[in-house]
Parts: C-alpha cells; sequence; structure tokens
C-alpha cells in the first residue's frame, strides 16, 4: 500500500524528516509514536501534500505510484485521507454541503457518477449510524463552534463517507476525554478493513488499547528509531522514550 | 431663450444647443449624447430634453450652483487621479426615445436582446420569475413590466421621467427631502443633472405583489450615469426593491453618480437590494466605472424599517454608504454587504445609521473581500443622538484577504449621545486560511471550487437576505471575479 524509502523533508528550510524508512501493507494499521518535535505531524503533512513540507530526498509509493508528483487534491483522489490534528472551521459552509463536494470531487476524478442529494444523504445516514453519530452534524458549518470531541469525530465520520485506502490519523486522540477517545476509536475500529491501511499518530498509548496496531514505530528525530508490535507501545508508556537514546535500540528493534 | 418655453418641442432645443456647441451632438445609430462638458445651458438642456416642468429645472439649477461651491470629497481611502468633470458627457439615450415605446414590442429588438444578454428578464421571463422591472439603459428608463399588475394594487412603478410628468405633486413632495442636493459634491452633482431613474410608490397598507427591479446598464463611451431612484412606502405598506448594475468594458473610466432616496412612513418596510457589477477595470487598473452614490433611507415614521442589502463586485472605485435615518420611535435599519476588491479595485464602503427616535435599532453586517491588489475599506457612522433613549446598534464587520498584495480597512465612527444606548461594534480581519484550503484539498476539492466555498460561507449571512434569484447571482459573481485569485 505505502512504501516510504530515506524520505528527507523540510520546514520552512528546517530538516525535520531525516531519512525515514517505511512500508505499509493492505489493511495494516501503524502507530507512529514520538517525543514532541520528532516529526510525527510532519510525516502526515509531507505524505497528504501540503504546502511549505518541502521533500528533499527520498521517495513515496503509494499503490505503486509516486505521490509526490501529485497535486494534494490528486492525492486526495487516490485515496489518502489525512484526519487532522486541528480541523479547521469553515463558517457559513454547510458541513453536508462540504462533504458532498468532497466526495463528488473524489468520484469525478474516479470516473465514477457523482450522487445526488438524496443518494448522498442515503449514504450519510448510513453512515451516521455506523458511527453512532447524531445528525445534528450534518446541519451545522464545518467545525464551526464544534468541540474537540465533535470535531475529531467528524473526521471519522468524513472518513467514513470518503472511504480511503490510506488514512493518515494526526493524534486523533489529542484533547480528548475517556469516552469521546473510545467513541472515536470504536468509530475507527469499523472502518477497519483489508484492502485499507492507516497510521495512527498519537503520544499515548492509551489509544492503542482501543484501536490494536499491527505495527508499532517509534520516530525521534526525522528517523524511525524503532519498530515493534503493541508491546512496544506499552513499553514507551512505562519507561518514557530516553531509553531508546541510550543504546536500547537494538534491544526492541526487529 | 430658456429652455421651458421649449418644454414639449424636444427638435427645436436639439437644434438650439446644436447651433449653440460647436461639436454638436455625438449622434449614432443608438445614441445621442450631448457634448462633453457641464455648465447651466447643459442643465437647462437636459431638463428641457426631459420636458420637466419649471419648478424641477430651478431645483436643478440650484443644485448645480451648490455644486460650483463644492469640492470632490478627499477623505475616503481612495486613490483617485483628479475627475475632469468637463470631460465627460451628461446626457445619452438611445435615439428611440424621441417616439417612446409604448409596449415592449415597440423597443428595439437590438436593446431587447442586449438585455437579453444580460439575463434581464423582461419577457416572459420576468413573469416566471415574478419580478417587474424597470431598465435604465445609459440614461433613459426604457420599458417597465407588469405596469398593469401593480396598478390593480395601487404601486405606482415607473421611470422617475414619468413620474415628474404624471405624480409631479407625490415627486415634489418627496423629491431631496432625504438627500438634500446641498448633502454632499456627488448628490449635488446628480441633483443638477440627473437623467433618469425609477419611482416607486406604494399607498397606505398595500404589501407590494411583487419584487421590484431595476437593471442599470452604461453603454456609451465617455459618459456619466447619473440616476435618481425615489421609493415611497405609505403607512404600513411593503416593497422589496432589487437594483443590478453592468456596464461594457472600455479602456476609460466612467462616472457613475447616482442618488437613491427612500421614505417609510408608519409601519412602513422597504428592503433595497443591490447586485453591483459595474466594470471593474482590467488587471492593471485600466479603465472601469467610477461609483459615488449616496444613498439613504429615511424611517419617518414609528416602527418602520428599512433594509440595504448591497453586494458590490463591480467598479473601479466604489464610493458608498447607504444610510438610514431612524426618526421614527421603535424604527429599524439594517445594512448587510458583501464588498469585493480584486486587481487594482478600490471600495471605500460602508454605512451610516443615524438613530434619532427612542427606542430605535440598528444591525449592521459588513463582509469585505480583498484579492489581487484590492483595497477594501469599512466605514460606518453609528450616531445616538441625544433624543435616542434605548438605541441599539449591532456592528460585525468582517475582513478577508485572499493573497498579499491586497488590503482590508476599517474606519468604524461611533458617537453616542445619549446614555441608555447600547453600541455593539464586532470585528475580524482573517487572511482565507492557508489552513481552510488545505482542508479542503485534502478532502479531493479543487483549489478554485475551495476558494468559492469559503468565500461564499464568509458571505452567507448577507447572501440569506438577498432574494432567492439575486442570490444565486450574487454567489456566481463573486466566483467569476475572483478567477485567478489564488494560486
Amino acid at each position: 500500500m505505502l512504501e516510504i524509502k530515506n524520505l528527507h523533508a523540510t520546514v520552512g528550510g528546517k530538516p525535520i524528516l531525516k531519512g525515514l524508512d517505511l512500508s505499509i501493507a493492505a489493511g495494516e494499521i501503524h502507530a507512529i509514536m514520538g517525543p514532541n518535535g520528532a516529526g510525527k505531524s510532519t510525516l502526515g503533512n509531507v505524505i497528504a501534500g501540503r504546502d511549505g513540507y518541502e521533500v528533499t530526498a527520498g521517495e513515496v509509493l503509494y499503490q505503486g505510484k509516486n505521490l509526490l508528483e501529485l497535486e494534494p487534491e490528486e492525492r486526495a483522489c487516490e485515496g489518502v485521507f489525512l484526519a487532522f490534528q486541528y480541523p479547521v472551521e469553515i463558517p457559513g459552509v454547510n458541513n453536508t454541503y462540504f462533504l458532498r463536494a468532497a466526495l463528488n470531487a473524489q468520484r469525478k476524478y474516479r470516473d465514477q457518477p457523482e450522487l445526488d442529494s438524496m443518494q448522498f444523504l442515503k449514504l450519510v445516514r448510513e453512515k451516521l449510524e455506523i458511527l453512532h453519530i447524531s445528525d445534528d452534524l450534518l446541519h451545522r458549518a464545518v467545525n464551526e463552534g464544534f468541540s474537540g470531541g465533535e470535531k475529531k469525530r467528524n473526521e471519522i465520520f468524513q472518513m467514513a463517507v470518503l472511504e480511503p485506502s490510506l488514512a493518515i490519523l494526526d493524534e486523533t486522540d489529542s484533547g480528548l476525554d475517556i469516552d469521546a477517545l473510545r467513541l472515536v476509536a470504536e468509530g475507527v475500529n469499523r472502518l477497519r478493513s483489508a484492502d485499507r491501511s492507516m497510521i495512527v499518530v498519537t503520544h499515548y498509548q492509551r489509544l492503542l488499547d482501543y484501536i490494536i496496531p499491527d505495527a508499532v514505530h517509534v520516530l525521534s528525530d526525522g528517523k524511525i528509531v524503532a519498530s515493534g508490535d503493541a508491546q512496544l507501545a506499552l513499553k514507551l508508556e512505562d519507561q518514557g522514550y530516553s531509553w531508546l537514546e541510550d543504546g536500547g535500540i537494538e534491544a526492541v528493534a526487529g | 431663450m430658456t429652455s421651458d418655453q421649449n418644454v414639449q418641442d424636444t427638435t427645436s432645443v436639439d437644434h438650439f444647443v446644436q447651433q449653440k456647441y460647436r461639436h454638436g451632438f455625438v449622434t449614432d445609430i443608438e445614441s445621442e449624447t450631448v457634448p462633453p462638458g457641464l455648465n447651466e445651458d447643459i442643465v437647462r438642456w437636459i431638463s428641457a430634453r426631459k420636458g420637466e416642468p419649471e419648478w424641477l429645472l430651478e431645483w436643478r439649477l440650484q443644485a448645480y450652483r451648490r455644486w460650483l461651491d463644492m469640492q470632490a470629497p478627499d477623505w475616503a481611502h481612495l486613490q483617485i487621479d483628479p475627475i475632469d468633470f468637463q470631460a465627460i458627457s451628461y446626457f445619452s439615450a438611445p435615439k428611440s426615445d424621441k417616439d417612446r415605446p409604448q409596449s415592449l414590442d415597440e423597443v428595439d429588438p437590438k436593446l431587447l436582446e442586449t438585455y437579453d444578454k444580460l439575463g434581464v428578464p423582461l419577457h416572459e421571463r420576468a413573469r416566471l420569475a415574478g419580478v417587474a422591472v424597470d431598465a435604465v439603459f445609459d440614461s433613459v428608463s426604457v420599458g417597465t413590466t407588469f405596469r398593469k399588475d401593480l396598478k390593480k394594487a395601487g404601486v405606482i412603478f415607473c421611470s422617475f421621467s414619468e413620474a415628474v410628468k404624471d405624480y409631479p405633486e407625490l415627486v415634489k413632495k418627496y423629491l431631496g427631502t432625504v438627500v438634500p442636493p446641498r448633502d454632499n459634491f456627488f448628490a449635488a452633482l446628480n441633483s443638477a443633472v440627473f437623467s433618469d431613474g425609477s419611482f416607486v410608490f406604494i399607498p397606505s397598507g398595500v404589501r407590494c405583489p411583487m419584487e421590484l427591479s431595476t437593471y442599470f446598464r452604461i453603454n456609451a463611451a465617455e459618459t456619466g450615469q447619473f440616476e435618481r431612484t425615489l421609493i415611497i412606502a405609505e403607512d404600513s405598506s411593503h416593497v422589496s426593491y432589487l437594483e443590478g448594475c453592468t456596464a461594457p468594458m472600455r479602456d476609460e473610466n466612467q462616472l457613475h453618480a447616482a442618488v437613491v432616496e427612500l421614505v417609510a412612513l408608519e409601519d412602513a418596510e422597504i428592503k433595497y437590494s443591490t447586485v453591483q457589477n459595474w466594470y471593474p477595470g482590467d488587471e492593471n487598473g485600466v479603465g472601469g466605472i467610477y461609483n459615488f452614490v449616496t444613498k439613504r433611507g429615511d424611517c419617518r415614521g414609528d416602527r418602520s424599517k428599512i433594509s440595504w442589502t448591497q453586494v458590490e463586485t463591480g467598479s473601479a472605485i466604489t464610493w458608498k454608504y447607504p444610510s438610514c435615518v431612524l426618526r421614527g420611535e421603535r424604527s429599524v435599519g439594517e445594512f448587510y454587504s458583501v464588498a469585493l476588491t480584486n486587481n487594482c479595485q478600490q471600495a471605500d464602503t460602508g454605512t451610516k445609521m443615524i438613530h434619532i427616535g427612542r427606542d430605535t435599532r440598528s444591525k449592521i453586517i459588513s463582509k469585505g473581500i480583498s484579492a489581487g491588489r484590492g483595497q477594501n475599506a469599512y466605514r460606518g457612522l453609528v450616531r445616538i443622538s441625544k433624543s435616542a433613549a434605548n438605541a441599539r446598534n449591532f456592528t460585525q464587520c468582517d475582513s478577508m484577504l485572499i493573497g498579499k498584495g491586497c488590503g482590508a480597512h476599517t474606519f468604524p465612527y461611533i458617537e453616542v449621545g445619549n446614555p441608555s444606548a447600547k453600541v455593539e461594534h464586532e470585528a475580524t480581519t482573517s487572511r482565507i486560511g492557508e489552513d481552510q484550503l488545505f482542508y479542503c484539498l485534502q478532502r479531493g476539492i479543487s483549489e478554485e471550487d475551495a476558494v468559492s466555498m469559503i468565500v461564499d460561507g464568509f458571505c452567507k449571512q448577507v447572501f440569506r437576505e438577498l432574494p432567492m434569484e439575486f442570490a444565486v447571482e450574487a454567489k456566481a459573481l463573486l466566483e467569476v471575479s475572483l478567477e485567478g485569485a489564488v494560486g
């Protein structure tokens, strides 16, 4: 699904990613953990193609295609979805209208017929039901006046409607209380499928209690410094990141 | 020789002026235009050409003499080269006006074709849309639809010239009572040379059965357009009025200086909507309309209400402050505005809410959008007079910047003369969020669609005040006006 090789990227001229390698197979969930400033959010933004994130070396192959050649909206249409850490508000733009515009743009890109409002509404209602989200969300402007939990849930809801092949969840758990966290995690779990891969970026192990990853990677100073299974996350929770810097890498890698 | 001797005989007036001015008339197949320049004789000629009564000529001449002593205002946040008022022609009429068409069937088909292109619903489309249209082409009014339907309801909707002929008492009673000729430089100029415009009278207790609409078009080169609109809503009446404006692309600047006066008596309500799309000039700021407009509504009666909604996307220069004088007790004034400047456009626009009566309320929602090198200023005055006990005002003034070369400016003036007043002012300025844009792109929406979606959302509070057909047009206009503004 996703193959990242020796990825170097700068933000404002400052090197952030310094030779990152990552390989994710279809259907897998990989968690990326690491201290502040390690480059976790940068990775998501580089994959999604955000302006200002400059790739200086390396490659990103997605379903065999060179992702870095595509415009951000093309990447989205190819099935790359970023659940934002801080979803922005777009005042006055209705949430349903926005999502329908997005879905139809993607369908058009894939030469699929666009959905009219009735078809779209039907689809949306199905997804709401699966995620146990109230349809109150549909009538409001995009993220405007949403609580932190509502914003994150809205991201997952969008993901459910857009059905991406690769989803990057950027600190989707941050700022959530335990109930909200559980709701979001349940949503994510329902969207797990054999043809959908996910990258879950998080600071805390607790999210991984609910979303069990196939692999856990530790990102530090722009590189993956350790990889392992779900147990690695527990160890990080217990011992922090400092032990990794003391040559502990080999102990868990591989 | 004075023009009133020739009131009914336009041919001999033509002859008279032709003799007097060596340049003669610039007359081609379609239109008849006076030579550039302004003096008392031109004022007399216009008045005679329109067959006006003596009192109106006097009124014009007084305005003209006042104008001579006045200076063009320079306080606005606008950079304008001095305007040579002697280089402008002050009257231009489609030639067929001489034998004024009695019905639309008699209107020059070419003219109707032009309106068709503009999307003016003059024919059956108008009926479908339920809109009565008065179309002002250059300086004269071409035809008013649905007059019969309106007449049945007792509503008068006609060109200003006709009103002068058919309802002189009404015109005399109200003309200049809201915007006196001495009010400002451009109002004085308009009062001296105004050519035509619309006249609306809604009698007591009548709810106007349809939206009334005027379409303005400046066509001839080097002409100014000076229309004058007067709307009177008697006790407990209601009217919604729309105006649309366009002009062709020309390299030189064209002057538009209109005056609009609204009078709302007891319990009356007037809703006035504008979608202005005069030619804005090209991307280097060459050409475009200079739009200097004085619009004011007088809430004369208790519990009356006047609501202005404007979408300003055109013009090289916009200088415009639709205002409300809240004289009647518990009267209400509203102003909803979207002003967009792209390329080298400049806008200095806003409103004045003058609270005089007690328990008066006003609301101002202003949305300024700047792109390219556009400069957009909101200028608003809220004045609470001593007599205006318990007056309330709420002002929300939002600016959006697209790109880095543009500017947004806010000049709120608040004068409170009564301690019981409550005045609120909220202002925000945002750059069209890179974040918002990326959010849309990341969901697969193209940049162009994303910008128009964000801008549309930004303007929603104003758009929803517009009648349906106009809201759609306004949205489309913004999209066209913003083409290529990003990226």
